[in-house]
């Protein structure tokens, strides 16, 4: 058609920048799921017993689930018994007990995704822990975070170090009956973050995990643990990526978040894996479980996502409003092109007095992309007075792809009140156009109103995180002046 | 500044333009006036660029450069903005950041050092004072939720901030009430200067008892059928388009 609409369409079809492949040597699980797979992964990570039969509960039950089909997304099965569960670079000896012992090619490989882990090029005021592949393979300032009493370190070592903090938490968000995806995490998960900030400190720094899948036909299975402490404050980024390839690679995390009396956990994920190619082959199935607990009186949990990558994107970060005057808030830009599906939400579930919820879901959609908002809104009949405000905006780039929204509403008392506002829009030619006689160029243009639509939810990022998301939707900051 | 020889152009096979022959130098206010369906607005696209218009025949030379070989943002950034007859609402983009942005892409093109917010802000109130806005309007999304008049007014602020040497108006006036029209029509007023030029499209005569042009222009069924002063503006009110209809068939 015009040259305007081919633009739009072109916007989003940059290449992917991280889809290179790092040649390491690895130890690698045999193909496929069964009790002695999950035994194997245990011991390999030489886990106290309760783990153990933690995990073969959840393969027990898992085995009795069926994957779920409801999401609006599709995609040929998968067959469980091909996928490798565990993947891990092979250790140098017993493995590293400091960054310096880190094999130089991982440290490389994190270099190239713009995350250096060496001392002196590390990332100012952010801890990162990087794990790739099933393994973390190094977590930064963990002294300087050890001083304030906070905990930051891989899954693994948590459950060394700090078993009774990993048995009172871990399933208590997202139990292992959960849901399909959630059960077969908690049977496989290999690693993953874990974090604790204790009562009232605030965590001086922004805390980060970095998700790498790099061997081939793995899957990635890891599990993230947040407790933030009575009235502590933590502020947690998350940022993924893959190597290109034809298949289809799963990805089923779970993240669990707690926080007690007048805590505070702000989730950022910015997610990048591979999503396949124009044709749609290849990428990343993205099926995530994540909730967070508002356990305590005025707490609070915020989750900020910017979902660019996978072929399918399947997750609705959540949060349970316990804590009477507790808050909840969910931020997302979602964006589907070329033939990614994305299905994704939240849920507020209204438990305390005067709880307060805040959805602002932002879906762009290109190509044949196609990008669903599916979210529930649930206020108890003990959530008196409580509020929730939903706001679900869909952008549609060309004429091939979709945009959908399943809100989901339950009022159980009559104190409460819900609002939900929902907008679908099109960048038009004569938007285009118009700013065209103003002498912006069409790509110009095309970032001007695509961030334009996404302002609300970036401006809810951390410095370092926004401008990554701009740069992955292709677009220039806006809204530093007026 | 602006010469259009023998424009022929047309819409998915139908021809809209027959032969137009206009030109305009520096310093001058011509006004094309015409029926509904003459081809005014086509003319105006046309200048401007919008995509969908078929040129068969004739050439628009801009300062002696082909101008429809021109993309869009370029003939902006050359000096040629279009007052849309209905302005575009773009939602979530800041107008103040709009407008910096299309300022800048123009400096950038003269050569000229980009301003920065500061110096942006201080030359934008400046102009607002011209159209009469009020501050807040800087805050809005471009043109969304704006009225009618709003609307009008946003562009001629536009154009006062841009500064163009080719402003082409079209059909400004419509939608406007007494007040807003006097406004509007000041406005432009205080923007001619010696070396720009301004084409006002119109279906009325009313805007050119404000904005008073050197030439008027009947545009009728896709061909300039007569050209004159004001006061065949102020006949053409009187008499009506079929006037022109009439005495169409005797050649000029």
């Amino acid at each position: 058609m015009s040259t305007a609409t081919e633009t739009i369409e072109g916007f989003v079809k940059q290449e992917y920048k991280y889809g290179f492949y790092t040649d390491v040597e690895a130890d690698s699980a045999p193909p496929g799921l069964n009790e002695d797979i999950v035994r194997l992964i245990s011991r390999k990570k030489n886990e106290p017993e309760f783990l153990l039969e933690w995990r073969l509960k959840a393969f027990r039950h898992w085995q009795t689930m069926t994957e779920p089909h409801w999401p609006k997304v599709k995609y040929p099965p998968i067959d469980f018994q091909k996928i490798c569960y565990y993947s891990a670079p092979k250790k140098r000896g017993d493995g590293p007990k400091s960054l310096d012992e880190v094999d130089p090619k991982l440290l490389e490989t994190y270099e190239k995704l713009g995350i250096p882990l060496r001392e002196r090029e590390r990332l100012a005021g952010v801890a990162v822990d990087a794990v790739f592949d099933s393994v973390s393979v190094g977590t930064t300032f963990k002294e300087t975070l050890a001083a304030k009493g906070i905990i930051f370190c891989s899954f693994s070592e948590a459950v060394h170090e700090h078993p009774e903090l990993v048995r009172k938490y871990l399933g208590t968000v997202v139990p292992y009956t959960d849901n399909f995806y959630a059960s077969l995490n908690s049977a496989v998960f290999s690693d993953g973050s874990f974090c604790y900030i204790p009562k009232g400190v605030r965590c001086p720094m922004e805390l980060s995990t970095y998700f790498r899948i790099n061997a081939a036909n793995t899957g990635q299975f890891e599990r993230t643990l947040i407790i933030a402490d009575e009235g502590s404050h933590v502020s947690y980024l998350e940022g993924c990526t893959a190597p290109m390839r034809d298949e289809n690679q799963l990805h089923a995390a779970v993240v669990e978040l707690i926080s007690l009396d007048r805590a505070e956990i702000k989730y950022s994920t910015v997610q990048n894996w591979y999503p396949g190619d124009e044709q749609g082959r290849g990428g990343i199935f993205n099926f995530v479980t994540k909730r967070g607990v508002c356990k305590g009186r005025n707490s609070k949990i915020s989750w900020t996502q910017v979902e660019t990558g996978s072929a399918i994107t399947w997750k609705y970060p959540s949060v349970i409003l316990q804590g009477d005057n507790s808050a909840g808030e969910f931020y997302s830009v979602a964006l589907t092109n070329n033939y990614q599906q994305a299905d994704t939400g939240t849920k507020m579930i209204h438990i305390g007095k005067n709880t307060r919820s805040t959805i602002v879901s932002k879906g762009i959609s290109a190509g044949h992309g196609q990008n669903s908002y599916r979210g529930l809104v649930k206020i108890q009949k003990s959530a008196e007075n409580s509020r929730n405000f939903s706001q679900c905006d869909s952008l549609l780039l060309g004429d091939k792809c979709g945009a959908h929204t399943f809100p989901y509403i339950e009022v159980k008392n009559t104190t409460s009140s819900v609002e939900h506002e929902a907008t679908t829009s099109k960048i038009g030619e004569d938007q285009i156009f118009y700013c065209n006689q103003r002498g912006l160029a069409t790509q110009d243009a095309v970032n001007l109103i695509v961030n334009g639509f996404c302002k609300e939810v970036f401006k809810e990022l951390p410095m370092e995180f926004a401008v990554e998301a701009q740069k992955l939707l292709g677009v220039s900051l806006e809204g530093s002046v007026g | 500044m602006l010469e259009i020889r023998n424009l022929h152009a047309g819409v998915e096979g139908r021809d809209i333009l027959k032969g137009v022959d206009l030109t305009i130098n520096a310093g001058e206010v011509h006004a094309v006036m015409g029926p509904n369906g003459s081809g005014k607005s086509t003319l105006a696209a046309i200048l401007a660029g919008r995509e969908g218009y078929d040129v068969r025949q004739g050439e628009v030379l801009y300062n002696g450069v082909d101008l429809l070989e021109m993309d869009p943002e370029e003939r902006a950034r050359e000096g040629v903005f279009l007052a849309f007859q209905y302005p575009v609402e773009i939602p979530g983009v800041n107008s103040t950041y709009f407008l910096k942005a299309a300022l800048n892409e123009i400096r950038k093109h003269k050569g000229l050092p980009e301003l920065d917010a500061m110096e942006f802000l201080s030359l934008v109130k400046e102009k607002m004072k011209i159209l009469e806005l009020r501050e807040d309007f800087l805050k809005r999304p471009v043109n969304a939720g704006f009225s009618g008049g709003e609307k009008k007014r946003n562009e001629i602020f536009q154009m006062a901030v841009l500064e163009p040497k080719l402003a082409i108006l079209d059909e400004t006036d419509s939608g406007l009430d007494i007040d807003a029209l006097k406004t509007v029509a000041e406005g432009v007023n205080r923007l001619k200067k010696p070396d720009n030029a301004q084409l006002i499209i119109t279906h009325y005569q009313r805007l050119l008892n404000y904005i008073v042009p050197d030439v008027v222009h009947v545009l009728f069924d896709g061909r300039i059928v007569r050209s004159g002063t004001r006061e065949l503006a102020l006949e053409l009110e009187e008499k009506g388009y079929d006037w022109i209809v009439k005495h169409e068939a005797v050649p000029a």
